[in-house]
């Protein structure tokens, strides 16, 4: 057995896994009968369908031929971490974080943190630029979002406000 | 006449200074993201949305609106100076527009895409003025059965147009109706799929699933190709008219580019992205007049067509949303999403109960497209500019915009996590070739499309059959079959492959 198109199989087997789980997790809610669909009707009913379609495109994986294997391909880990930990650093400061006593450190600190993160994602990271670029976003989200749009979140650390 | 009277209403509210600020801005926004390649509509208008929610519902549509047809006029300058469609719906622009370019007649080329979207938004407005009557009192006509036929026929449209294979394209649309089940049944009371998350007893915000699968995925995707790839080189532009010779090439082109696409916006699934694959291959298919460019080496009518096809779709595509509050597309669902923000519930009864906003927002779009004319063809100067900046500064600028806007729009930073997850799933998807526009529309259809099938069958006593019995419904269906038929029909299947290679 020889997977003809990496992509198909494993797309194939992830809407398998949803629509599995999610059928399965339908089947904790009452069904009800088609006259009175119950809260589990429509996801139980829709689960298996997604299960049975995720099942044909692994099976056509195996089966139909394709130009290139249809590989997959390496993964980004470097942008993936980074950019999802820059959103991470940037929510932990707007809001701190409770679990471990941090403080929230505030919208301008905040983009300092996201910008150097999301630029160490990129190939070439040069720390001042990093800086530059976060004074600017900073003074333009000011500008922007507390003084046009007045969004309420904490601008500066706590400790300082406070 | 009844119209004029609405038109002159949207006109004295179309026409305030904060109105047509915003409807500036919207459009300056629009074309901004156009040109610049890797930030679309769909991520740009949900970053805005949680901004806008101090606006006034008119104003906030106006300028969401004003962005995604923007993002149609920029994209085509991006197409024809760099060979990149700065656009999904300008993906073929670049096949003829490049060639042009590359023999010093990007001018002629990008009066052409600007001129051809501007006669083709006007029709498209007027279009949209026209028939949202007459459709609105066909939408009272439809009870749930109706309503949830139309919701497959609109899925079915959406599997269709998307790129790629239909089979993931249908599962995505699977997925997104299952997403769409998180939170509270509004029926029963009970709680799906929360997992004791009292965040989720709302369900998942669907500004986090676009955020993180359009905005994150996106970007993680764009940063692991190549920084060559990412390099742009703009073309030099001298002369922006057109000759004689080119206006009678492009007058015919831009015609039936503009009927094609305002009949493919209305569609459900349609937009802006469809009309202009289907006019540059309706523009192929006519006959070369003697002494014209070949297509694929500089013909004028390769960029004048689809342009206006692209434009007049966006336009029409509207009529689905504000009158029967389907959305045919993924921006117009996440239009649906600024639309209840602001308690406005789209369908049928938005053009009775909030015509200043209805007739508003139609004349805003003509208003717009007349801006867009000014501030496109004299400052494409400016545009070129921007096209140099590199994107290594962009990209942390558009995670900045996202979690910004992701946070804002319940002040939880639950949210903020929840958009980070989002990016990974985003960022799979890519990976495994399967399209996330469709879940997005899933996504808003699914809590829709379980109620009316729950009331349709309640009403029947449980009998299916009644989505078949009723003619309207049973029309809508067959539709939907039909339109699937038609997809999967061998000759259609590999035109269909052929249009989206050059993707």
């Amino acid at each position: 057995m020889r997977i003809k198109s990496q992509k198909d199989f494993f797309s194939g087997l992830m809407f398998m896994a949803i629509g599995g789980v999610f059928a399965w997790g339908a089947t904790a809610y009452s069904l009800g009968s088609s006259a009175r669909m119950g809260p589990g009707y429509f996801p139980l009913a829709v689960g298996v369908l997604l299960a049975l379609v995720g099942g044909v495109i692994t099976f056509k994986s195996l089966v139909v031929e394709t130009m290139d294997g249809d590989k997959v391909g390496k993964i980004a880990w470097r942008p993936l971490v980074f950019v999802i930990s820059a959103n991470l650093v940037f929510g932990a400061s707007i809001g701190g974080l409770p679990l471990i006593g941090l403080p929230p450190l505030g919208m301008v600190l905040g983009i300092y943190l996201l910008t150097v993160v999301a630029s160490l994602g990129g190939d070439h990271f040069k720390l001042r630029e990093a800086l530059v670029l976060g004074t600017v976003l900073a003074t333009m989200s000011y500008v922007a979002f507390v003084w046009l749009l007045q969004l309420q979140f904490p601008v500066w650390p706590a400790f300082f406000t406070a | 006449m009844e119209l004029f009277d609405h038109l002159a209403l949207g006109f004295s509210v179309a026409f305030t200074l904060q109105n047509l600020a915003y409807a500036f801005g919207g459009c300056l926004l629009g074309t901004l993201i156009g040109v610049l390649p890797g930030i679309g509509p769909l991520a740009t208008i949900a970053m805005l949305l949680p901004a806008t929610y101090a606006l006034a519902p008119v104003t906030a549509l106006i300028m969401l609106a004003g962005i995604y047809y923007g993002a149609q006029y920029g994209g085509s300058t991006t197409a024809i100076l760099v060979n990149l469609p700065g656009e999904a719906s300008s993906v073929v622009t670049v096949i003829d527009g490049y060639q042009m370019a590359r023999k010093g007649r990007a001018g002629p080329a990008l009066a052409a895409a600007g001129l051809g979207s501007f006669f083709a938004g006007c029709v498209g407005t007027l279009v949209l003025a026209a028939f949202a009557q007459p459709l609105t009192v066909l939408a009272l006509q439809f009870g749930p059965a109706e309503y949830f036929s139309l919701m497959v026929l609109g899925l079915v449209g959406a599997i269709v147009l998307a790129s790629g294979s239909l089979l993931k394209a249908v599962a995505m649309i699977l997925v997104g109706l299952l997403l769409g089940m998180v939170g509270t049944d509004i029926n029963s009371g009970v709680l799906r799929y929360s997992m004791g998350v009292a965040e989720l007893s709302d369900g998942v915000n669907f500004i986090v699933i676009a955020m993180g699968v359009f905005g994150y995925g996106e970007i993680i995707s764009n940063l692991s190709k190549p920084a060559h790839e990412r390099q742009l080189i703009a073309a030099k532009v001298t002369g922006l008219m057109p000759t004689r010779e080119d206006f009678r090439r492009m007058v015919p082109a831009v015609l039936r580019g503009t009927a094609l696409g305002s009949v493919l916006g209305i569609l459900p699934g349609g937009g802006a992205t469809m009309s202009s694959f289907a006019a540059y291959t309706l523009e192929k298919k006519t006959k070369l007049q003697p002494g014209e460019v070949p297509f694929g080496e500089g013909n004028i009518r390769g960029v004048a067509s689809p342009e206006a096809a692209n434009n007049a779709g966006a336009q029409t595509s509207f009529i689905p949303l504000l009158t029967l509050g389907i959305p045919p597309n993924a921006v117009m669902a996440l239009m649906v999403g600024a639309m209840t923000m602001h308690d406005i519930q789209p369908g049928p009864q938005v053009m009775t109960s909030n015509p200043d906003l209805f007739w508003g927002l139609v004349v805003s779009m003509w208003i717009g497209n007349l801006m867009l004319v000014v501030l496109n063809l004299p400052l494409i100067g400016v545009w070129i500019k921007l096209l140099s900046v590199p994107y290594r500064w962009l990209f942390p600028a558009i995670v900045l915009f996202c979690a910004v806007g992701v946070y804002s729009t319940n002040n939880s930073t639950f949210d903020v996590w929840m958009v980070g997850l989002f990016g990974v799933i985003g960022y799979l998807f890519i990976k495994l070739g399967a399209e996330p526009a469709p879940l997005l529309l899933g996504f808003i259809l699914g809590p829709m499309m379980e109620e009316y099938l729950r009331r349709a069958l309640v009403l029947s006593r449980g009998d299916w059959s009644v989505l078949i019995t009723r003619p309207l419904s049973a029309g809508l269906l067959a539709a939907a079959v039909l339109l699937l038929a038609v997809v999967l029909l061998p000759s259609v299947k590999s035109k269909r492959e052929e249009a989206f290679v050059e993707d």
